[in-house]
């Protein structure tokens, strides 16, 4: 029996917040609800398994509901659970494609100049939309010549030198699309007094696979990333980061409650990288920022998982610290691409309408670039409004001095 | 006014349902009078097991071969009633593995399939069955909905001209000389008196019929015994939990649609306190303490709620002390017993023999009738039994998944008739139980709706984890709607239907289940305004 069929679906009273939260239902009536999908649902598939529903796979697992619930009823869980032990769906190319964000990376970034324009040609993106079934007004994330990892490699020497070492879990994103990011979040933790290393293996953390019903190959790649934490975290005292939020809470949350990965002796020690870095300033530590950077207007955006994790007031409180922004904190909503989601054809609709209102928002926020702690986030809003999107450690970086 | 039929039926349990559609399919022009609800007594008050009849394989043998005789008919002609899970009889170190033996010996003797498994093969087909069981028997066993059942029986005999009236309570008999020929009834909604008239009554009223006897002047000795259960949140088995040692309290838990159901304790009561069961808390203790014993797990189930029900143990003619007592089929002929022409009484047996029940009461009324007709029963399936579920399924289709296999569950090829065609008749009233407007509507046209506690019979609204919390208002509405009464009383209804929740809620009254119907009330009282200032009883 699952951890979530260990009946936490009982604490329900069916105040119905959950539903009243969730992104989906309100713009996609085809999907029946997180109650109606987790704690009523999981009640009727305990009876039989024909009342399992196909349309659970329009949960886009952002765990808002979770954190709207009084009760603590883990509904996204029951809802990712039920797809995991139930779903009978045909894992088909375009969930492999989606899912091996890690293979199709290491595949993309030696020839990051041809791929970036080929996923842009008009009729390569038919040809995926007909073909595999991924939307063909979907803007594709760029890759970058030459990986984070490949870099990183070549600082270890210089790193090593720090009398304080981090851990840091880069993550699909950083190594194959933004390694700057990855460049930024050295360079600060080199100005706190910290030097930077790799865990000895990292995969995926595996969220796209949990997303595309690959759970075999995403628990087989949790157990062995959690052999590297748990080196980095217990034999070499090294904590773990993350840039990424929904990094962050899949090793954290979904490793437990998912693919039944114990982390318990670790969990505490893997870390969000503004929230250490916050933490460290809090406590005493100092940077010192240019005195002639240019104002920027920032808009915060909260990602699902950052609101999951309850972490955005970090971030926030960071981006606050430095004299040349001038924040803009926008409503705590969905953008609609619940990370691979909103590449898939049916769900692009859905999608955009989730996102509509909070890019309105950001349209007339007035401001220079938006800021968030989540990849795909970045891909939806840079899509579908006229701004560019920053991590906040990339802001926090260029006006270092 | 007076009307005239054949036979009339007291008693709106299985047994009369039984009697009723049997009469109708043998041409025979029947009545039933109900004084409250179908199914409210001891037909709606107990496991809903489709017993093997291997729980009295040893200890009566005659009980045994009508069980798994009937079983078989059910699976049949009721099978949208049946859930067939099959039953494990577990053997525990404080049981002891002797009566294993004689059980498995006795169930053979009584044509009852009964298969010695080893426990961890047990332990496989039932994760939540006891890990510490030393032997385990396989026997078909099964669930069975007595609400599902009393409805279809209903509904069939309706069809073939039957007539029901609920709500209807017996006065008193019409005597000529030393014959029956009709009854005075009150219909205690509007308060008319009115009479019927028949060639024979039938006493089918469980533990009431003592009391309807009485009224002829004719005495039955029943002893009115208690059994209380226990329902938990969901299902914790799939497979019925029996203990494997002479029947005693607490040792049967039974997979019942949704839910799991814990049961029984015994105690004999006296007729005062019929009308009005309550659940102690020494029965919810003893009920958890053996419950657990069969599936760990229930510590730490949600429960939600605890009703009683009460048995009608028949004395043997032949002991007028009243201490030997049957469980087996009793059909008094009051003629032959007392004189009395045109008056017949059936009772004892249990909800496993209703139907067998129903074909001797019947066959002795054709004989008093001289109506020659065989009865098939036995072959032709109730409605909602009458094809497969897949066909069904497909004219569901529009239907989300959930719905569509609830509604089917509920009702069989009957669900065709839940009109599915627009947004607002597939929305739902009862979240819990997936009950859509369209089931609602079906309910309240064809199955003898009256009030809420009415529909949740036919339609599980209100039987879910919520008790009501989501779906009473909404289905209040309905009824409104539908013209069966006015906001005034369709408040009333809602406190009592609420109040009637709350009652099988009491006992239990603690976590998750206390602080759900804490929102109820919050929600009924502090946001609707809903208080329970008037007789809501009336």
């Amino acid at each position: 029996m699952t951890e979530t069929s260990n009946f936490n679906f009982e604490q329900c009273i069916k105040c119905t917040v959950c539903t009243v939260y969730c992104p989906v239902v309100s713009v996609n009536p085809i999907f029946t609800g997180p109650k109606q999908a987790g704690p009523d649902g999981e009640r009727l598939r305990l009876k039989h398994r024909r009342f399992y529903d196909e349309t659970l796979k329009y949960c886009l697992n952002c765990k808002r509901c979770e954190v709207a619930c009084p009760s603590n009823v883990r509904i996204g869980d029951i809802i990712q659970s039920a797809r995991i032990t139930q779903d009978r769906d045909h894992v088909g190319l375009r969930e492999r494609v989606l899912a091996n964000t890690d293979l199709i990376g290491t595949l993309a970034s030696p020839l990051a100049p041809a791929v970036n324009i080929a996923v842009g040609l008009k009729p390569v993106k038919y040809a995926m939309d007909k073909v595999i079934g991924i939307d063909h007004r979907r803007i594709f994330p760029k890759y970058a010549f030459g990986t984070f990892e490949s870099w990183m490699k070549r600082q270890s020497k210089q790193q090593a030198t720090y009398a304080r070492q981090v851990s840091f879990f880069h993550g699909c994103y950083v190594n194959y699309n933004n390694p700057q990011l990855g460049k930024d979040l050295v360079k600060v933790m080199n100005r706190l007094g910290y030097g930077v290393q790799m865990l000895e293996k990292e995969k995926c953390c595996g969220v796209p696979m949990i997303s595309n019903g690959l759970f075999e190959q995403a628990k087989r790649q949790g157990e062995l990333n959690m052999v590297s934490i748990r080196k980095s975290i217990v034999e070499d005292r090294r904590v773990v980061l993350t840039t990424s939020s929904t990094c962050a809470f899949t090793l954290r949350d979904e490793y437990p409650h998912l693919l039944h990965i114990d982390n318990s002796e670790v969990r505490d020690h893997i870390e969000l990288a503004t929230r250490y870095i916050y933490r460290l300033l809090e406590s005493g530590a100092q940077l010192r920022f240019r005195q002639n950077a240019p104002k920027l207007r920032v808009a915060y955006h909260t990602a699902c998982h950052m609101e999951k994790l309850g972490w955005s007031y970090y971030s926030i409180e960071l981006l606050k610290m430095i004299p040349s922004v001038d924040l803009v904190v926008l409503d705590s909503q969905c953008c609609g691409i619940g990370g691979t989601y909103g590449f898939k054809k049916e769900n692009y609709a859905t999608s955009q309408a989730i996102g509509a209102d909070l890019f309105r928002k950001i349209e007339e926020s007035g401001c220079d670039v938006v800021a968030t702690d989540c990849e795909t986030c970045k891909w939806q809003i840079e899509m579908s409004t006229s701004k560019s999107v920053l991590h906040p450690l990339t802001i926090l970086a260029q006006v270092l001095e | 006014m007076i009307k005239e039929f054949d036979v009339i039926i007291i008693g709106g349990g299985a047994t009369g349902a039984g009697v009723l559609r049997d009469c109708s399919l043998r041409g025979i022009r029947a009545l039933l009078l109900e004084r409250g609800d179908i199914a409210t007594g001891a037909t709606g008050r107990n496991h809903g097991l489709l017993h093997s009849g291997a729980r009295y394989a040893v200890t009566d043998r005659e009980s045994a071969e009508e069980c798994i005789r009937e079983n078989l008919i059910l699976r049949r002609v009721a099978k949208h009633c049946v859930e067939e899970t099959d039953g494990l009889f577990l053997s525990l170190p404080e049981d002891g593995l002797e009566f294993q033996s004689r059980f498995v010996e006795a169930c053979r003797g009584a044509g009852i399939r009964a298969e010695v498994i080893d426990p961890k093969e047990a332990l496989r087909l039932e994760p939540s069955a006891n890990p510490s069981m030393i032997g385990a028997v396989r026997v078909p066993d099964g669930a069975i909905d007595p609400f599902r059942l009393t409805t279809a029986n209903i509904l069939d005999a309706k069809l073939h001209g039957a007539e029901v009236l609920t709500y209807h309570e017996l006065l008193g008999f019409i005597r000529e000389q030393d014959r029956i020929v009709g009854v005075e009834a009150i219909d205690r909604r509007s308060g008319e008196r009115k009479e019927f008239r028949a060639r024979i009554v039938v006493n089918a009223a469980g533990i009431w019929g003592h009391e309807i006897a009485r009224k002829t002047g004719v005495t039955i000795n029943m002893l009115p015994a208690k059994g209380s259960l226990l329902i938990f949140g969901h299902r914790v088995n799939n497979i019925v939990l029996n203990r494997c040692r002479k029947p005693a309290d607490a040792d049967i838990l039974v997979p019942g649609d949704t839910i799991s159901l814990i049961g029984t304790t015994s105690s004999k009561v006296p007729f005062e306190e019929i009308d009005n069961m309550y659940v102690t808390a020494e029965e919810v203790d003893l009920l958890l303490r053996e419950g657990m014993k069969l599936a760990p797990s229930l510590a730490y189930t949600r429960i939600l709620r605890a009703y009683a029900g009460v048995r009608p143990l028949v004395a043997s003619d032949d002991d007028p002390s009243g201490r030997s007592v049957s469980r087996g089929i009793v059909v008094l002929d009051h003629a032959v017993r007392d004189g009395l022409e045109g008056f017949i009484t059936i009772t004892g047996g249990k909800l496993m023999t209703y139907r067998l029940m129903a074909e001797w009461t019947t066959d002795l009324i054709c004989k008093k009738l001289h109506v020659v007709a065989r009865c098939v029963t036995a072959e032709e399936p109730l409605p909602g039994s009458r094809e497969s579920e897949e066909r069904v399924a497909q004219h569901l289709h529009t239907l989300p998944v959930a719905q569509r296999f609830s509604t089917i569950y509920r009702h069989g090829e009957m669900a065709e008739q839940v009109d599915a065609n627009d947004a607002h008749k597939r929305s739902l009233v009862c979240e819990c139980e997936e009950v859509s407007v369209g089931e609602v509507e079906y309910a309240l046209n064809e199955l003898d709706v009256t009030n809420l506690v009415d529909l949740r019979r036919r339609t599980r609204v209100g039987m879910g984890t919520c008790q009501g919390e989501l779906c009473a208002c909404r289905a209040a509405g309905l009824l409104t709607e539908s013209g069966r009464y006015c906001a005034r009383q369709a408040k009333q209804d809602l406190v009592h239907f609420l109040n009637e929740r709350w009652k099988g809620m009491a006992p239990v009254a603690w976590g998750d289940t206390l602080r759900e119907s804490e929102f109820t009330m919050w929600l009924y009282d502090g946001v609707c305004g809903l208080t329970n200032t008037q007789n809501t009883e009336q």
